[in-house]
């Protein structure tokens, strides 16, 4: 579903990646970690093509960048520590609006669809301002599934939320977002990411430094091999 | 450390040798002017900043395209120092006009069109530095920086023509500015003068850019060298 | 309106047989433009923020003119349409600023860019939604310097310069208001990067308008009235062209 190779990113003359190959299959959730400014935003911004590889091979949901990008946003959703959000519209009204930037046709029965699913059907003509962090997290992931994407990125969703909102966005990322499709997600939580991905890909100094499976990792923990990683 | 190039040694006294000819020429050879005077003489210079400043600003505008379309760096850096030298050519420009100005009309500064452009066109490049200062990514900056000289580029003739429709409509301000110009009718050796002027500040003016892009690049290395150490 | 409900009811009926992933299309340019309209101008139906902080600003603006120019009846004849341009010039960097901070601040410039839209929808959409926002503002300032100060700012030939003065001010600075949200400095760049590339478009309302209410000949109000339309076209087209470059990474 995702496939990179030798990805290169230059900031001017600083090389944020440096020949990253990484590759997803369908249905599969992996988690990249890795500590600050080893490169994990500017990676899932290129994925989300927000941002545009300096050289190198990326092709998501079959597609390649930059060239298709218009395709492939077709068949992404990004969740982001920000909640891309208008807070002066209702949940329902920003609904429908990215439902009309996707080109959903019947909307309406989608966005009533898409609230429940991230329950917050009750309060759909509340402003968003009104909300919570994590019922604004809630209506974020919603407006990232509004066109069903089989490709979801999820960049640090957990940032600025307390424990039980931590909790139930777990859920809904995993049901709402997560069933069904191909996700890659950065943390720093390793605890969440070790519950949620079936694959754990460490980024450090612009590359893959190591990855494991979920299966691979049964016998040691995640943050054993999480420090491992970072020392080699 | 790589030295500087030979062609750019000879250029740099080539420029010096010029102008200390277009200087000559300015003050001595030329003869006075029977109308204005002796201070007719800083119309040598005046014309000769004002002209590389504008091929200055049509050499921005246009690496800024090029910029736009290969994304290549050296055209950014080709263009800041357009910009740069062209800011400072502009600058003596409307200084000198205004040593004119000031017997010829009896005022430091007319609203005339060609002033006025050359003032909003300074300014078009303080924005221009001030946008630069505020981005950190040297793509973007690049980026960013290449859009706003294609507006200025665009802008600052329409300026010109409306400050001109203007006067053509308001003819208020102190007498007639252009005619003054146009109908000073130049004998042989002020030609020379004149034209000799234009052509030693196209010399500098080439020098100039040259040693501002190998700072550019010269600037880049530097960058490199300090990431490598911090690595 | 009975068609368009034919139309949505269509639409229902066909839904229910589409896998469920094709339901989606691109939109296209037209549409994802209204879409971005509406929603700017929902938002702003609900809080006023923006028009309102323009209209006082405007406002006061007219007032401090009001004192620094002694506005006596003959000085207003001759400066009512600079005091008017120079109200919305600066009434509308604000709005300009603030329309453009909203996208950008809580992300939402990246939901925008995520959409499966072409770019230039994102232009024009801000810029529609901006232009509505300066000719509320317009659209009030005018009768209350009319009362004001007793002379007849609503006439159509005037309405008209001011639209087109309006388009071509809303077009740069959409653009470069796109740029300013970018930089360390923000709000406070927007104004130095824009008026002096806006010096033609207001140097030719202030002309045209100052024409028209001083009665002078068509022919006067002609030249300054081309130079908006060139204006407005060239840097629509400018715009159009390398807004791509403004937002892209």
């Amino acid at each position: 579903m995702i496939i990179v190779k030798k990805l290169i990113k230059r900031f001017g003359l600083k090389n944020i990646l440096r020949g990253l190959d990484f590759s997803v299959a369908s249905g599969e959730f992996v988690a990249l970690l890795g500590p600050n400014g080893a490169g994990k935003t500017t990676f899932l911004r290129i994925l989300a093509t927000l941002s545009r590889p300096s050289m190198g091979y990326v092709k998501v949901a079959g597609h390649q960048l930059p060239g298709e990008a218009a395709q492939v946003r077709a068949r992404l959703g990004v969740v982001s520590h920000m909640p891309l959000l208008y807070p002066d519209l209702t949940a329902e009204e920003n609904l429908r609006f990215y439902a009309q930037m996707y080109g959903i046709a019947n909307y309406q029965s989608r966005i009533s669809e898409v609230l429940e699913m991230v329950g917050l059907e009750n309060r759909r003509k509340d402003l968003v301002r009104t909300f919570s962090r994590g019922m604004q997290q809630r209506l974020a992931i919603g407006r990232a599934v509004i066109h069903d994407p089989e490709v979801m990125l999820f960049d640090e969703p957990y940032t600025g939320l307390d424990q039980d909102a931590s909790e139930m966005l777990d859920e809904v990322l995993r049901s709402v977002a997560a069933e069904g499709r191909t996700v890659v997600m950065t943390s720093h939580d390793l605890a969440r990411a070790e519950d949620l991905a079936t694959r754990f890909d460490i980024l450090s100094r612009g590359v893959i430094a190591a990855s494991a499976t979920q299966k691979e990792l049964q016998n040691t923990n995640l943050l054993a091999f999480y420090k491992q990683a970072l020392a080699d | 450390m790589q030295s500087k190039p030979i062609a750019l040694k000879i250029l740099d006294v080539v420029s010096i040798i010029v102008l200390a000819i277009s200087t000559y020429l300015a003050l001595f050879f030329a003869p006075t002017e029977l109308v204005m005077g002796q201070v007719q003489r800083v119309f040598y210079f005046h014309i000769g900043t004002a002209w590389v400043g504008m091929l200055g600003f049509i050499i921005a505008a246009v690496s800024g395209v090029a910029y736009l379309i290969t994304k290549d760096m050296r055209w950014d850096r080709f263009e800041v120092a357009a910009v740069e030298v062209s800011t400072v050519f502009f600058f003596l420009t409307i200084v000198l006009g205004s040593i004119w100005a000031r017997p010829a009309w009896n005022t430091w500064w007319t609203w005339d069109p060609r002033l006025t452009t050359a003032a909003v066109t300074e300014l078009i490049y303080i924005a221009y530095f001030m946008l630069r200062q505020g981005i950190d990514d040297p793509e973007k900056r690049a980026r960013f920086g290449a859009v706003y000289t294609l507006l200025g580029g665009v802008s600052a003739p329409i300026t010109f023509m409306v400050i001109r429709l203007f006067r053509t409509i308001h003819p208020v301000i102190v007498g007639a500015a252009n005619a003054n110009q146009e109908k000073m009718s130049m004998n042989g050796d002020m030609k020379i003068a004149f034209f000799f002027a234009l052509f030693a500040f196209t010399v500098i003016f080439v020098d100039l850019i040259w040693h501002r892009i190998r700072l550019g690049s010269l600037e880049d290395k530097v960058e490199q060298l300090k990431l490598k150490v911090s690595m | 309106m009975t068609n368009k409900m034919q139309n949505e009811e269509g639409r229902m009926q066909n839904t229910d047989s589409i896998h469920p992933s094709s339901f989606i299309t691109h939109p296209s340019l037209l549409k994802a433009t209204f879409a971005i309209v509406q929603k700017d101008l929902a938002a702003e139906f609900r809080s006023f923020e923006l028009v309102s902080a323009m209209l006082v600003f405007s406002l006061l603006v007219i007032i401090i003119f009001n004192f620094a120019l002694e506005l006596d009846v003959k000085v207003r004849q001759s400066v009512t349409a600079g005091v008017l341009w120079t109200t919305f010039a600066f009434a509308g960097t604000l709005g300009l600023n603030r329309s453009m901070a909203t996208e950008k601040d809580r992300g939402c410039m990246d939901g925008l860019l995520l959409a499966p839209v072409d770019r230039s929808a994102i232009y024009f959409g801000k810029a529609i939604s901006n232009l509505a926002f300066m000719l509320i503002v317009e659209a009030i300032v005018l009768p209350v310097y009319s009362v004001l100060y007793n002379v007849n700012l609503f006439r159509l030939d005037l309405i008209g310069i001011i639209l087109l003065g309006s388009i071509g001010y809303v077009a740069v600075g959409t653009l470069l208001s796109a740029m300013s949200v970018q930089t360390r400095t923000r709000e406070v760049l927007l104004p130095i990067l824009l008026f002096p590339v806006a010096i033609p478009v207001l140097l030719a309302a202030v002309k045209a308008s100052n024409g028209l209410l001083t009665g002078a000949e068509f022919a006067e109000v002609l030249i300054p009235l081309n130079i908006l339309i060139v204006y407005d076209v060239v840097f629509i087209a400018v715009a159009f062209m390398v807004f791509d470059f403004v937002v892209e990474e």
